[in-house]
């Protein structure tokens, strides 16, 4: 791979070496030491084996581990259904604004699960908001990305002329479907399918607005039992549970990725739809977006509703104090944009030397990294908790703990996002700069930065609209004199009466804005890049 | 079986490719579609498989009108340029693909991938993954795909286009070979002159969407249609006056002994060696010599056999339309 191997300086190989140990030490300290915390208060009581049985077996541990599963299949079915048409008219045709529609149909995906639930409770009516019914919609209104983002580029990776030659070979459309289209999707189908799974199978916030007393997943379960009862030995236990379902899912969709890269891929240029399917590709388009805008414009027109008819009350109510909140909620806003900075910093400083070593090839770290990812937020949260409430790490009522917890969940979508580009970097550029007569600082600073220069930054955008909206990991460890965004529309959305949920929405809108427009920027950023 | 296409018109996102094509191809008969890149041979040939819907026109299989059967019904065999393999299927189930979606037992499709397998000489390939084959077995296999339904019409886009040198030349004689045994009526797409002469009974020339010439090689090189076939042919003794140009064919140039001209340049191609000369009076010259090349410089005596002097009209652009419109219109389809 590395052809200038040999020839590294001393320097360099320290250099080297940091790309290494930095992602590592920080995982150690803040992933696996939470991990052990947890562990060891579920199966370890003064010093000895103590399996919480009990708790295990208990017909409502049953119950609520069923519940997770089931409505994390069903979502995850439901998703797939509703991603397929427009995964199908983004990736075989090309139109005009389709980059565009592109763009939104993944902003669902940062928007903030509190965000999105609360947009739930505002677009359906009272008695539905409730219900499973609540909790799919919401689940399939965020998937619905994911979809469209893995099958989507697979699909339009795919060879055409595959088409073409089992047409010229006897196959009809229905058979080109069934025989080509289904198998050559399969990976991407399955891969889509284990990622939506997992988010809904430890969705939280979504669970926690929308579930209300009647639905509880093993993750809202979690933190009922540790942050509300204070029984952590239960939580503990159940987190032991959450912990092997996940570690089996994000095995089982790491196989599956890895069957990925495998086939032949070969795109060409998407031709615009021929007239009998232009009709379907605007149908599937306009549907598609209109049901994806209902949420959201719920949400901005409740939070305009007043008693009398539409105005800004509830957003001037921001800045009013509140027995909700030991501060006002604007403080909130102002509190979550100075977390999602630290965090945002915290997972650069991480996330970019782990992305330079896996560019290198280090896979051992580009699976060690992406764990976080499939450990639930509100199980980070939880070992927080445990982990660092005593010496030598009692960091717990410090404040570097909320962006230190957001940063972990955002560090893997750092990673993600920056090392395809920093594969894709061509090695004949810096060694042409340099038979040109540069130095390896010009170099660096001519050439390679540049190169890498809109990537970091959507990186960086991506990262800071994760933290902004990070719930599930936040709720544990938050100090209630700082309160964030996300934390106190949940608090709203609890109290009684019409002015609570209004000043929620009004709350809800302003994040969604931050998050939109951080998302929109690094999405045309990074539809400019360099493919 | 028998094809053709009658004033054949094809638009692509609202620019023409193809423009009133006319051509018959006679059952068992061979036709090379030769032309540079963009002028429309890939679309002619994806309108003969049913792939591209023509903006007007007919193509008949048979006499019958076959312009609005979809492809899969059409028994057309193609062969793609660089194979579109199915990834996901071995090499077996990707040569079985077309008995398989036609309905037939098993076994029956078991014995035409074994044939089809031998055809092409890559038996013992089919449990291969098609992924790890060469690109000259994936042409191979791409071909025995096409032949398994036993089609009457098989088209070939630019098969040898991603091969190199003596593989190209093998994989042509095969195919040759195959042809004449198979007795099937071929259209094959390629921008090489020398693949063109040795794999079509006739040569059609495309050129910006129109037939510029159709003949057999040994005509098309004796009476080029105008100095724009002769020069794409690789003639290079083309002088225009007016709306006529002379072309004086490199092998009617014999060079020896003597004075009158001086070699510029020689450059052995095989056997022969392609020598350009200038004569005392300014023309500069192609000749073609058998033997050793002569020296850049040498004095050389030249005589021209009146025999190999044709007088051709002048293709003029500007006649028929804008080429470079044309041209960068036909760009975008390929």
């Amino acid at each position: 791979m590395d052809r200038r191997r040999g020839a590294l300086t001393p320097s360099q190989r320290v250099a080297r070496a940091a790309t290494v140990a930095v992602p590592v030490a920080f995982l150690a300290v803040f992933f696996a030491w939470p991990l052990v915390a947890i562990l060891r208060r579920s199966l370890v009581t003064d010093g000895t084996l103590d399996v919480p049985w009990d708790v295990l077996t208990a017909a409502s541990t049953r119950e609520i581990a069923w519940f997770t599963l089931w409505q994390a299949t069903v979502s995850t079915l439901l998703t797939l259904l509703a991603g397929l048409p427009l995964a199908w008219a983004l990736s075989r045709f090309s139109f005009r604004g389709r980059g565009l529609v592109e763009a939104l149909v993944l902003v669902p995906f940062v928007l903030p699960t509190v965000v999105v639930a609360t947009a739930f409770v505002a677009l359906l009516p009272d008695g539905v908001e409730h219900t499973v019914w609540a909790i799919l919609l919401a689940h399939v209104f965020f998937n619905v990305a994911v979809v469209v983002r893995i099958v989507g580029s697979y699909w339009a990776a795919l060879d055409r002329r595959l088409w073409d030659a089992a047409a010229t070979l006897g196959a009809g459309p229905a058979q080109r479907q069934l025989r080509l289209t289904l198998p050559l999707l399969a990976p991407a189908l399955a891969s889509a399918a284990s990622i939506a799974f997992l988010f809904c199978f430890t969705s939280f916030g979504v669970i926690l607005v929308l579930g209300g007393i009647h639905y509880a997943t093993l993750e809202t379960e979690i933190y009922n039992q540790a942050a509300r009862l204070f029984d952590l030995r239960t939580a503990a236990a159940l987190a032991l549970i959450q912990l092997a379902a996940v570690a089996a899912v994000v095995t089982v969709s790491g196989v599956l990725e890895r069957r990925l890269g495998g086939g032949r891929r070969r795109g060409g240029r998407a031709p615009r739809p021929a007239r009998g399917q232009r009709l379907a590709v605007v149908a599937v388009v306009g549907v598609s977006l209109g049901l994806l805008a209902l949420p959201p414009t719920a949400l901005v027109v409740r939070s305009l509703q007043v008693a009398d008819g539409y105005g800004l009350r509830h957003f001037a109510s921001l800045f009013d104090t509140t027995p909700a909140l030991l501060v006002t909620p604007w403080h909130a806003v102002v509190n979550s944009l100075l977390f999602a900075t630290a965090a945002t910093a915290i997972a650069l400083g991480v996330g970019v030397p782990a992305a330079l070593a896996i560019a290198r090839g280090s896979r051992g770290l580009d699976v060690t990294l992406m764990l976080p990812l499939g450990a639930s937020a509100a199980m980070l949260g939880f070992g927080f908790l445990l982990a660092f409430g005593d010496p030598p790490l009692d960091i717990r009522s410090s404040l570097v703990i909320v962006p230190l917890a957001q940063a972990l969940v955002a560090t893997p979508f750092v990673v993600r996002s920056l090392v395809p580009a920093l594969r894709a970097r061509d090695p004949r550029l810096p060694e042409a700069a340099a038979a040109l007569g540069a130095t390896p600082a010009q170099v660096r600073r001519e050439i390679e930065l540049p190169l890498v220069a809109r990537p970091l930054a959507v990186a960086a955008g991506l990262a800071f609209a994760v933290a902004l909206g990070e719930f599930g990991a936040t709720v544990f460890v938050f100090r209630a004199d700082w309160p964030t965004v996300p934390v106190a529309i949940v608090r709203f959305l609890g109290r009684p009466g019409e002015d609570n949920v209004g000043t929620a929405m009004a709350l809800c809108v302003v994040l969604m804005a931050l998050v939109t427009v951080v998302a929109l920027v690094s999405q045309r950023a990074l539809g400019r890049g360099a493919r | 079986m028998r094809l053709a296409l009658e004033h054949v018109d094809v638009e692509l996102e609202g620019s023409p490719i193809v423009h009133d094509v006319s051509l018959e191809v006679a059952s068992g008969e061979r036709l090379a579609l030769l032309g540079p890149s963009g002028a429309g041979k890939s679309t002619l040939l994806r309108v003969v498989a049913g792939l591209e819907r023509p903006t007007a026109g007919r193509v008949l299989v048979d006499g019958a009108d076959v312009t609005r059967t979809p492809a899969h019904r059409r028994g057309i065999g193609l062969v793609f340029q660089d194979a579109a393999l199915f990834p996901h299927r071995t090499v077996a189930e990707n040569v079985g693909f077309g008995p398989k979606v036609a309905g037939l037992p098993r076994d029956e499709g078991a014995t035409r991938v074994a044939d089809a397998l031998a055809l092409v000489g890559l038996e013992h390939a089919g449990g291969r993954d098609p992924t790890t084959l060469s690109g000259g077995e994936a042409q191979r296999i791409a071909l025995a795909r096409a032949l398994a339904p036993r089609p009457g019409i098989l088209l070939l886009d630019e098969p040898l286009g991603a091969l190199d040198g003596p593989l190209r030349l093998r994989l042509q004689e095969d195919l040759r070979a195959l042809f004449e045994r198979l007795a099937l009526t071929v259209v094959h797409v390629t921008h090489d002159v020398g693949e063109a002469f040795a794999l079509g009974d006739r040569v059609a020339i495309l050129r910006e969407g129109r037939v510029a010439q159709l003949a057999r090689p040994d005509d098309l090189w004796a009476r080029p249609a105008d100095d724009w076939v002769a020069r794409f042919l690789g003639m290079r003794n083309v002088a225009r006056d007016g709306d006529r140009a002379t072309v004086t064919r490199p092998e009617a140039v014999h060079v020896r002994p003597g004075s009158g001209a001086t070699v510029l340049a020689a450059d052995r191609d095989g056997p022969v060696v392609r020598v350009r000369i200038r004569r005392d009076d300014g023309v500069e010259l192609d000749a073609v010599l058998l033997g050793d090349a002569p020296e850049p410089g040498t004095t050389v005596g030249v005589a021209i056999d009146p025999a190999g002097i044709i007088q051709v009209p002048v293709w003029d652009a500007s006649i028929r339309g804008t080429r470079a419109e044309a041209t960068s219109q036909g760009a975008k389809s390929e």
